[in-house]
This record gives structure tokens, C-alpha cells and sequence, in this order.
């Protein structure tokens, strides 16, 4: 389990980082935290000729405030939102879901925009910013992109990312005070991945009830009215529920009990459903 | 009086002392075979089988890397390994270092690939093309074991490496008016020490020796081994096995690839080493635990056991490990599921069935964890059944105090203890009847509490009585220590076995100090070496506090009378008016240290008498216990768990461990085996498995699916002792090495079954993971509708 023979460069600045990507010739990739490509390398499912750094890159590493968006660099590391280097959205929603991804060493390392592109449908980023409407940035030499995760990510680890592009930053919409997140892992132990995720989104003040059922064998399920599924008075609908995650190709029927479960308890967390109402079951 | 310093805490048998090995450890100084470096040594890569079962048309290997790959062909002279036992009517399997003919496992070694690094030895292995012939798989056992299956071996006729039977009047048991049947069944394991396999094989011309320096448990049986495949006499190899990173078992094999790197280091001249990754770890290495059970236990309404009927299958995989063989785990079935309890009436018939798998070999509690699974929860349903609480019918069946030493039905010799004691005190530290009344009340959370009890024996340290009725290539006799006064007054101990974690460098050393008095920060454990120590089958079956510790009291001993012999001319008295006391000879008019002992007899042997023994201050001496049937330590494990049936989410509320390991060398240490055991067993119960698809194929290849219990996972379990003496043994002490990871998966499964009964849920199989519980929970209902609302 040794990678084969590669190239490796480290890019000063952005400009540098998207000249080496664009090379012609031999395959290239992008290396961010690692903690994805380190393993397919070792494994020898992927085998690039070159691969680019761009975890040092300054401009990868910023976070701002913009359009009433919070725009985080790429590399922005899973630890950073979890000690809350990186500000958050709503009060500690980013930091809830980082701090829940893998163990710390991989924390420190894995980044936000590495976690999307490498698009495996059991991360954590993946399904809750889905849930926030979140949208990528995406820079090339021939200039710079914007695009929802929905239509980023088109499949398991597969994305719309061209050769030669390169996510820049993640721009995750402000919530309001009262917006409410909830977010249902189902891991066999703390640290591992998903096997089912539910993360919703309720914040009546901007309009936005949106649910996701995630780590399916696809993109996450987005659901952008989570009222057909939940009401604060009936409870929810797991029928409807498991219809659409049947209709999403979850064919085997633990698996969707699973999902099910986990999708309903995010939306009563996210609604701040009574207790009576909190389990699915 | 000069002499070192004597501690001021007493550092003897019973002393809580930290380790003394772990200051290396903690600081990084380890030295594991993959920190040596050699000059010109060189790395290996082996290409291994992708297919489980297929002939061998053509190893195809590219001209311009022919030099640096080796196959079969290769390997004049070198034998296959052969691990053959005496019991009748086992079938032997042939285990060529690199494949010959066919390929019975994914993983089989096929060819040796050597460059300057290993990533260049995996260039070149890639390179190497398999022409294979995929033949029918056999990957799950009960179907390996019937007429007309695939063979694995052809000339055998059938699958089966060794079958069985025990009856023991079972038919006496028949009107019992409670039967209970169960299929009960644990899944195939990968130990999973924190460092895997590797060797390095150089040959020291200045010796003549081949040295095979090797991540083991076992020295001196693996180089028998190298010795027996290699076709060279022993003398001429030494084996050394240096800081090693857990063993559980693991360790205790010779394997394939030892013996390829012996021969390339020998082929070659210059060091070859070879370190396991933890794909080759999981995918290709030996195995553990694939239990397979159909269980009957006939009871009186009281909870009395009237006899016990089982039919247990193991998964011995493709071929037979060396030295243990293939039938150990099987055939110790039928001698030990009949555990800590005494009844009438017994049937075992054991199959030891080969299949396209790598080898099984006994991982920590062998075949205990899962004779313990099946009857403990075969004893649960059995409680279930007569409605009596699970402790009661524990309590009803267990061997009492009063009856030892006490012969089981099976003639397993139990030396000592309080079994009732252990359960009763068990019972009380989990608050039984305070989780009972909290499970009646409910949770607001949904979730669902539940009590789980389990209680075993663990035969530790047994020697040749026991295991020439196997008659395997390893047959304990009696364990040699080598001890040595330096000339300022400290103390070597030389030891053959292999300390790979449990603390040998501080147990040895307080058992020395106990006698000699030697303080415990200058006695040195010199072990893993077979140029450096006595002959020693090893570190295995929770045999060295037992044995390696007494022989090092037999030798301290011998060394103490040495000692108190030249003492007494130095005092000027006879030797009997002296004693030993605290690392002083004392006479009547005075005292002399040890030092000022080891002082004159090497630095000034002028001073000495005309007429003294010529000794000296050096020996190797032998032990066995009283009785060489072995200790039986044992413990009463209770666990307290919340499950959530719609997720299948299992929680570890409480954990009680009641354990009686004898007296006690050191507690401390003591309590580290038994709590890295239980995480060892919290993994068996809830999350490790290595599934297999259809065609064979080993699906778990790396920790992201092969899952281990993290700190998370593994409570904080309180444990409380009892020290009830072995009759047999040195100081009263007994192996406790195993029983840790022995109970855990029945328990912890007890508690959820407790947990899940009322919604018509048992579970039978380990792991219980989420999956098979949600599969339970929702098969339950689809069959009982009407109970949903009942739960
Ligand atoms: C033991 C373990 C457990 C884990 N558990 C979880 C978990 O529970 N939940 C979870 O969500 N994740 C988990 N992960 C994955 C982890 O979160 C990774 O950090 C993440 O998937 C990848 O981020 P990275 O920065 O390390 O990317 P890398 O590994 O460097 O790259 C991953 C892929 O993305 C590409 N890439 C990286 N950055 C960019 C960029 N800026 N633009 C374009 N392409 C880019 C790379 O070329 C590569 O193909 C786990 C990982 C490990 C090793």
C-alpha cells in the first residue's frame, strides 16, 4: 500500500496553483487536506503524474462576509469551524457538524471545499450545507464560477468540476436567530462515516424549511419544502417519507428504515417539534 | 552497608508498580522490526492471490524484472509448511510458501517481488501477470462441510479437517421438561494488534547463522519452523523478536512469508525485510473466531441443567497454521462449552472445516469467547423459558466452592474459586434491581434498557498433559529461566518467550524481587531471542505469569541459596545460621547485600575461601506447576445497556467486571489485560466482522470497514477482584491473560436481548451490529403486528 511514483508541486498563490493545474499531459490533482486522496493513492485507486498543493494557498484560507453570505475558502479545515477559527452561520451549526466528522487528526487536516469535491454522499458537508442551499465557487484559468451543491454534485464522487478547475470557496447563506438546524448522524461508531444522514433546515424568517436525507449511494435527496413531510401538529409523515427515499433508489428496506428514522428525527429537531412528537416511530 | 539503595515501597508479588517498559514506549524508544535498519537491506512485495480458489495456468513475469521476482519455481529445497495433529482422523494440509499449483485463499502468496523500497517492489509485483482458472469458492462452511461441495484439498475427498464427538449420556437428558434450542453463531475476525506482521532476514556470516528478525510471539517455535521448511539445522538460525506491538494470537504462526525472506536473505546475501500493511492485514492474513453453533439445553423448571447438546462448526479456513494446527478451536469446543458449570448429561460433535479463507488461528480466549457466546445465551433463553431470573439460573448451575478442586464433565480440572461469589458480587456492584426497575419504568428517549450477565472459566497456562493429547508441533514442557547476578548486584533474567505488551519486564522483575530482594529498577528481562534466552514454546494460552514466573522463582531461588551460601563464608558462619531477608544475608553477627555478594565473587575471588562452590552466580532453571492441567482463573461480567430498536444504536451504560485471577503479581497490570481484553470483546460483540462475498472475496480491506472499538466505544468498566490462590503454582498465581475478551460478546449481548425480548427480538449472532438489530426488530413486527403496540 504505497503510492506509485508522482509529481508534487507547491503553488505560491492562486494564479500559480491554476497555471500547474492546467498543464496538458498526464493526469492532474488537486491536494488539499489529503485525507481523501492520501488513502486512494496509498490504495493505488487513483494514479496521478502531478499532484498540486493548494493546502498553503492564503487566498484558499480566507473567510468573509459577502451578499449576506458567509464565504469560506476551501481550505478551510474541519478543526477550524469546530474551535471556531472559522465563524459560523447560526450559532454553532458549522461547528456541531465538524466537530462530528471523523477524528480530530483527520479534523485538522480535511478541508470543507476538499470534502465537496471529493463529493463521497456519506460526508457530512455535503448533506448539511446542502441543507443551507449552499453554493460553490470554482475558479480556472478562464475565470471564475458559481454553482448550488445541488447542481455540483451529480453523483457519488462525481461533481462538475472541469480539468484545470479548482474549488476556490464555499458560500453558505446567513441564517436568522431563530433559525433552527437539525442534524441525525447514523454511524456504526463516533468518527465513522454516515450510513444515514438527515440534516434540515428551518428558518421561517427567510422562508427556508428545506430537508436532506444524505449518505445514500447518490447525491444527497434535497427536499426543499420539508412541510410535506413534517407538520408541528400531526407529526411526521414517514409514509411519504419512505415513498420518496424508495423513489430515490433506496431499494432495501433497512436501509430505509434507517434513512427514514434519521430524516424524521432531523425535522423534529429543526422544527422544534414537542417530544411526543421527536421520535419517528 | 553499601549497595544500592532499597526502594521504599515493597515492589514484590502484589505491588502495584507501573511498568517499567513503558517508558520507552511512551516516548517513542520502541524498537518494532520496522524501525531496524540495516545497511543494503532491501524491501519485499509479495503478489498475492485476487481469487480465492483457482489453478495456476502461468505466472507471467516480465524479462526486465526477472531477477528481482521469485515464484514456486524458485524455491528448491524449501518444504511446505506442514501443522499436523495427533488426534485421529485429522487430514493434514500442505501449506506451500509460495503457491504451487493452485491458490486456496485470496491473499495466497504467489510471488516475491524485491527492490530498493516497497513501493518499487509493488511497481514490479504489479507487473507480475496471474494467468488463474477460477474454481468454485467454498466461503461458508456449513455448506463446505456437505457431499459434493468444491474441495479445497482434493485428495482429502471432503472439506473436513477433523470431526468429533463426545457423548457423555445425553440421552438422560431427554424428559427434561424444558428444552431449549438455539442456532448461535460468531462471525469470522481479524485480530488486530496495533502493529502488524514483519520480518527481516539477514545472514550473519560471522555466526553462521540466518537471523530472522520477526514481529512474534513465539521465537523458538518459529525457528523449528524456519528449520523444518528451510531444511537447515537450528543451530544455524536464529529467530529474535524485538519490541513487538500485541500479539493476541496473531502472532503465534509461523508464516509463509518468514520463510520466503529466510531463503531470499540466503539466496540474495544482503537483508531483506518484508512489513505487513493493513490490507495484507485484513485480506490475507490468518483469521479468527467463525463459530458456528446448534446448541440444546435441557433444564429442570427450577433452572436446573439436565444436559447440554451441541453441534459446533469452525471455519479452520484453507490450510493449517503452525504450530497450533486447524482443529485446536474446534476440538477445545467439545472440552470446554460445558464453562463454569456442573451437570449431568453432555454431547459435542466438532467439525473443523477447511475453506477458501486464510487460516484460523486462536486469537485471545480461543475458542472461549465462543463456547461462552453460545451457552450463555442459550442459558439466558433457557431463563427466559423456566421465568427465572438470569442470575438464578447461573447461580443454580454453577460448580460451588465446597467441590474444589473439582473435575467437570469433561475432566477439565478446576483448581480453585467461588464462582457463586463472583456472580453474586456482580449482581450486586451492576444494581440489578435498580436497572430492572428502571427498564420497568421506561425511558423518555425511547429507548429500551437492558441487563446482561455472562460468567466463564479461562484454563490458562495448561502444559504437557494437555497438549500431547493434541499432539501438535509444540508441546509445552517444562519453561526455563535463566537469571544472573551482575558483578555490581543487579539482575538478568532471560526468558524465551516474547513480551509483546502484557509487562514481562516488570511482572519477571517483581517476582525476582520478591525472592532476591534485587530492587525491580536493576533486573533486566531479556527476552524474544533465541541466541540470548532458554528453549520456550512461547507467550501464549496466559502461560507466563504462571510459568515464565515460576521458573523465575525456581531460578532466584537457586540463586538466593548460591547467594547465602558465599554470604555465609563472608560472615564467617555456616551456612545454615544465614538467611535471605531483603536482598541481605543475614547471619547472626551481621549482614552482606547482594552486591557485596557479587562484588567479591567476581571483582575479588582472592577474599574468598579455599572450598567454595564454583557455581557462581548464574543459572538456568526449570519449572512446571504441581499439576500441569492448568489454572482456572474466571469472572462475572454484567452490562447495562440502552438500545434504540429503530436505529439499532447500542449505548454501554455500566460495566462490572468481578474477577478472580489468584494472587495478583501486579494488580495494576492485572487490570490492563483485562480491560484491553474487554475492548477486544466489546469489538467481537458489536462491531468487528470480516464479511466474505459468494465467489470468496474478503470485503472488509481497510479500518473504514473493518471496524475496531475507538474510546468511544469501550465503557470504563469497574472492576473488583478476588484472589483465590492456585494450589498449584508459584506464590498461588494464575493466568488471567485472555479471560477479558472471553465474556463481553455474551454479555453485552445478553443485555440487549434483555433489552429487546418484549418486542419478540433475540439476537444470535455476533456482531450485533445496527443492521441485524433493525433487521430483528422489523422482522418481529411484520410477523407479531399486534406486539408494536404491546412494546
Ligand atoms: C478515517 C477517516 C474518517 C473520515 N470520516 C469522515 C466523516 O465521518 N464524515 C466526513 O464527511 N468525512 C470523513 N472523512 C473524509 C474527510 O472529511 C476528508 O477530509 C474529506 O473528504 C476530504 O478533504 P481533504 O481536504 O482531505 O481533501 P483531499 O483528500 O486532499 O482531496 C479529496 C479529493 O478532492 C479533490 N480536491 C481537494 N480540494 C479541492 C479543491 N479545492 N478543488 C478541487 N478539488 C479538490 C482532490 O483532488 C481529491 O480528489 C474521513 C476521512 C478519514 C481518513
Amino acid at each position: 500500500m504505497k503510492a506509485p511514483r508522482f509529481h508534487l508541486v507547491r503553488p505560491r498563490d492562486l494564479a500559480e496553483a491554476l497555471d500547474r493545474l492546467a498543464e496538458p499531459g498526464g493526469l492532474v490533482k488537486v491536494l488539499a487536506g489529503g485525507q481523501s486522496l492520501g488513502p486512494m493513492l496509498n490504495l493505488r485507486l487513483v494514479r496521478p503524474d502531478l499532484l498540486v498543493d493548494v493546502s498553503g494557498l492564503p487566498e484558499l484560507r480566507r473567510v468573509g462576509r459577502e451578499d449576506d453570505a458567509l464565504v469560506v475558502g476551501a481550505c478551510v479545515t474541519h478543526a477550524d469551524f469546530e474551535d471556531g477559527r472559522a465563524p459560523d452561520v447560526g450559532s454553532g451549526m458549522l461547528a456541531r457538524v465538524a466537530s462530528g466528522i471523523a477524528y480530530r487528526a483527520v479534523r485538522n487536516r480535511g478541508t470543507i471545499g476538499g470534502s465537496l469535491a471529493h463529493a463521497d454522499p456519506a460526508a457530512d458537508w455535503l448533506s448539511t450545507l446542502s441543507a443551507f442551499g449552499a453554493e460553490v465557487e470554482i475558479a480556472s484559468r478562464s475565470g471564475t464560477r458559481r454553482t448550488p451543491i445541488g447542481a455540483f454534485v451529480t453523483g457519488a464522487l462525481a461533481t462538475t468540476l472541469a480539468p484545470g478547475e479548482l474549488v476556490v470557496a464555499v458560500r453558505i447563506p446567513q441564517v436568522s436567530a431563530q433559525a433552527r438546524l437539525g442534524f441525525v448522524k447514523h454511524a456504526r461508531k463516533i468518527g465513522e462515516f454516515a450510513h444515514a444522514i438527515g440534516a434540515a433546515l428551518v428558518d421561517p424568517e427567510r422562508g427556508v424549511a428545506r430537508a436532506v436525507a444524505g449518505a445514500l449511494d447518490a447525491a444527497p435527496l434535497v427536499i426543499e419544502d420539508a412541510r410535506e413531510l413534517f407538520d408541528r401538529s400531526a407529526g411526521f409523515d414517514r409514509t411519504e417519507a419512505g415513498r420518496r427515499l424508495a423513489a430515490a433508489g433506496l431499494a432495501d428496506t433497512v436501509d430505509r428504515h434507517l434513512h427514514v428514522e434519521a430524516l424524521g428525527r432531523a425535522l423534529a429537531e429543526a422544527f422544534d417539534a414537542p417530544p411526543g412528537l421527536r421520535r419517528a416511530a | 552497608m553499601n549497595g544500592p539503595a532499597q526502594p521504599l515501597e515493597p515492589e514484590g508479588v502484589g505491588a502495584r508498580l507501573p511498568r517499567k517498559e513503558d517508558d520507552r514506549y511512551m516516548r517513542g524508544r520502541g524498537q518494532y522490526v520496522a524501525d531496524i535498519k540495516m545497511a543494503g537491506m532491501q524491501d519485499v512485495a509479495f503478489v498475492r492471490s485476487p481469487l480465492a480458489h483457482a489453478r495456476i495456468r502461468a505466472i507471467r513475469i516480465p524479462d526486465d524484472i526477472r531477477a528481482q521476482v521469485f515464484t514456486a519455481d524458485d524455491l528448491d529445497g524449501v518444504n511446505p509448511i506442514r501443522a499436523v495433529s495427533g488426534l485421529p482422523g485429522f487430514k493434514p494440509s500442505e501449506q506451500p510458501v509460495l503457491a504451487r499449483g493452485k491458490v486456496r485463499q485470496v491473499g495466497e502468496l504467489v510471488a516475491m517481488c524485491v527492490a530498493p523500497t516497497r513501493a518499487e517492489a509493488e511497481d514490479i509485483a504489479e507487473r507480475v501477470e496471474l494467468d488463474l482458472e477460477e474454481l468454485p469458492a467454498l466461503h461458508d462452511m456449513l455448506r463446505a462441510r456437505e457431499p459434493g461441495a468444491a474441495l479445497v484439498h482434493e485428495h482429502w475427498g471432503d472439506n473436513v479437517f477433523l470431526e468429533t464427538l463426545v457423548d457423555i449420556g445425553i440421552a438422560s437428558a431427554f424428559d427434561a421438561p424444558i428444552k431449549v434450542s438455539r442456532t448461535i453463531s460468531t462471525s469470522r475476525q481479524c485480530m488486530a494488534p496495533i502493529e502488524g506482521r514483519g520480518a527481516i532476514a539477514h545472514v550473519d556470516h560471522r555466526l553462521d547463522q540466518l537471523t530472522v528478525t520477526t514481529s512474534c510471539q513465539m521465537p523458538h517455535i518459529v525457528r523449528s519452523g524456519l528449520s523444518e521448511c528451510l531444511g537447515i539445522e537450528e543451530g544455524r538460525i536464529r529467530v529474535v523478536a524485538p519490541d513487538v506491538g500485541g500479539g493476541f494470537g496473531y502472532k503465534g504462526i509461523l508464516l509463509p512469508e518468514e520463510v520466503c525472506l529466510g531463503w531470499l536473505a540466503l539466496r540474495l546475501g544482503h537483508p531483506v525485510r518484508w512489513i505487513e500493511d493493513r490490507r495484507e492485514h485484513l485480506t490475507a492474513s490468518a483469521n479468527c473466531r467463525e463459530h458456528h453453533y446448534e446448541i440444546t439445553v435441557y433444564a429442570d423448571r427450577d433452572g436446573a441443567i439436565r444436559g447440554v447438546d451441541c453441534e459446533a462448526t469452525v471455519d479452520s479456513g484453507a490450510y493449517s497454521a503452525y504450530p497450533f494446527s486447524a482443529c485446536l478451536e474446534a476440538a477445545q469446543v467439545a472440552s470446554i462449552l460445558p464453562g463454569p458449570y456442573d451437570f449431568p448429561a453432555y454431547r459435542c460433535r466438532t467439525w473443523s472445516v477447511a475453506t477458501n479463507k486464510a487460516p484460523i488461528l486462536p486469537y485471545r480466549g480461543v475458542a472461549r469467547t465462543g463456547v461462552c457466546f453460545a451457552l450463555e445465551l442459550a442459558l439466558d433463553a433457557v431463563a427466559a423459558e423456566a421465568g427465572l431470573p438470569p442470575e438464578i439460573v447461573r447461580a443454580k448451575n454453577l460448580v460451588r466452592p465446597e467441590q474444589m478442586p473439582f473435575d467437570n464433565i469433561t475432566k477439565k480440572h478446576f483448581d480453585s474459586g467461588d464462582y457463586p461469589e463472583a456472580l453474586r458480587r456482580a449482581v450486586a456492584a451492576i444494581g440489578a434491581e435498580d436497572v430492572r426497575a428502571r427498564q420497568k419504568r421506561g425511558e423518555p428517549d425511547g429507548r429500551r434498557i437492558g441487563l446482561g450477565l455472562s460468567i466463564y472459566c479461562e484454563q490458562a497456562a495448561h502444559g504437557t498433559s494437555v497438549y500431547s493429547g493434541w499432539g501438535i508441533p509444540m508441546v509445552p514442557g517444562h519453561e526455563q529461566a535463566g537469571a544472573r547476578i551482575t558483578p555490581d548486584g543487579g539482575l538478568e533474567l532471560r526468558i524465551g518467550a516474547q513480551s509483546h505488551g502484557q509487562g514481562l519486564e516488570t511482572t519477571l522483575a517483581q517476582v525476582a524481587n520478591e525472592i532476591l530482594g534485587v530492587p525491580v529498577s536493576q533486573i533486566r528481562v531479556v527476552h524474544g531471542d533465541t541466541a540470548m534466552t532458554p528453549y520456550s514454546t512461547g507467550a501464549w494460552g496466559s502461560r507466563m505469569m504462571v510459568m515464565a514466573g515460576g521458573a523465575v522463582a525456581t531460578a532466584a531461588k537457586a540463586l538466593a541459596d548460591r547467594l547465602a551460601a558465599i554470604g555465609a563464608h563472608l560472615l564467617q558462619t555456616d551456612p545454615s545460621e544465614v538467611r535471605f531477608e531483603a536482598g541481605h544475608v543475614v547471619g547472626r553477627a551481621g549482614d552482606v547485600s547482594v552486591a557485596q555478594i557479587a562484588r567479591v565473587w567476581y571483582r575479588r575471588p582472592q577474599d574468598l575461601p579455599q572450598g567454595v562452590h564454583g557455581a557462581g552466580l548464574e543459572v538456568t532453571a526449570g519449572y512446571k506447576p504441581v499439576r500441569d492441567s492448568g489454572t482456572f482463573s474466571y469472572a462475572a461480567h454484567a452490562v447495562v445497556v440502552a438500545v434504540d430498536p429503530e436505529v439499532g444504536q447500542v449505548e454501554i451504560l455500566d460495566y462490572v467486571i468481578v474477577e478472580d485471577g489468584g494472587v495478583l503479581v501486579n494488580p495494576m497490570v492485572v487490570d490492563g489485560q483485562i480491560l484491553g481484553g474487554l475492548a477486544q470483546g466489546i469489538g467481537t460483540a458489536l462491531l468487528e466482522e470480516m464479511p466474505f462475498d459468494g465467489a470468496g472475496q474478503p470485503l472488509a480491506s481497510t479500518f473504514a470497514d473493518y471496524l475496531l472499538p475507538g474510546a468511544a466505544e469501550v465503557p470504563a468498566a469497574r472492576i473488583d477482584h478476588m484472589e483465590t490462590p492456585s494450589p498449584y503454582t508459584q506464590f498461588g498465581v494464575k493466568g488471567i491473560g485472555e479471560g477479558g475478551a472471553i465474556a463481553p460478546p455474551a454479555a453485552v449481548t445478553n443485555a440487549i436481548n434483555d433489552a429487546l425480548r418484549p418486542l419478540g427480538v433475540e439476537m444470535l449472532v455476533s456482531p450485533v451490529t445496527p443492521r441485524r438489530i433493525v433487521e430483528a426488530v422489523l422482522a418481529a413486527r411484520a410477523a407479531a403486528p399486534a406486539r408494536k403496540d404491546a412494546a
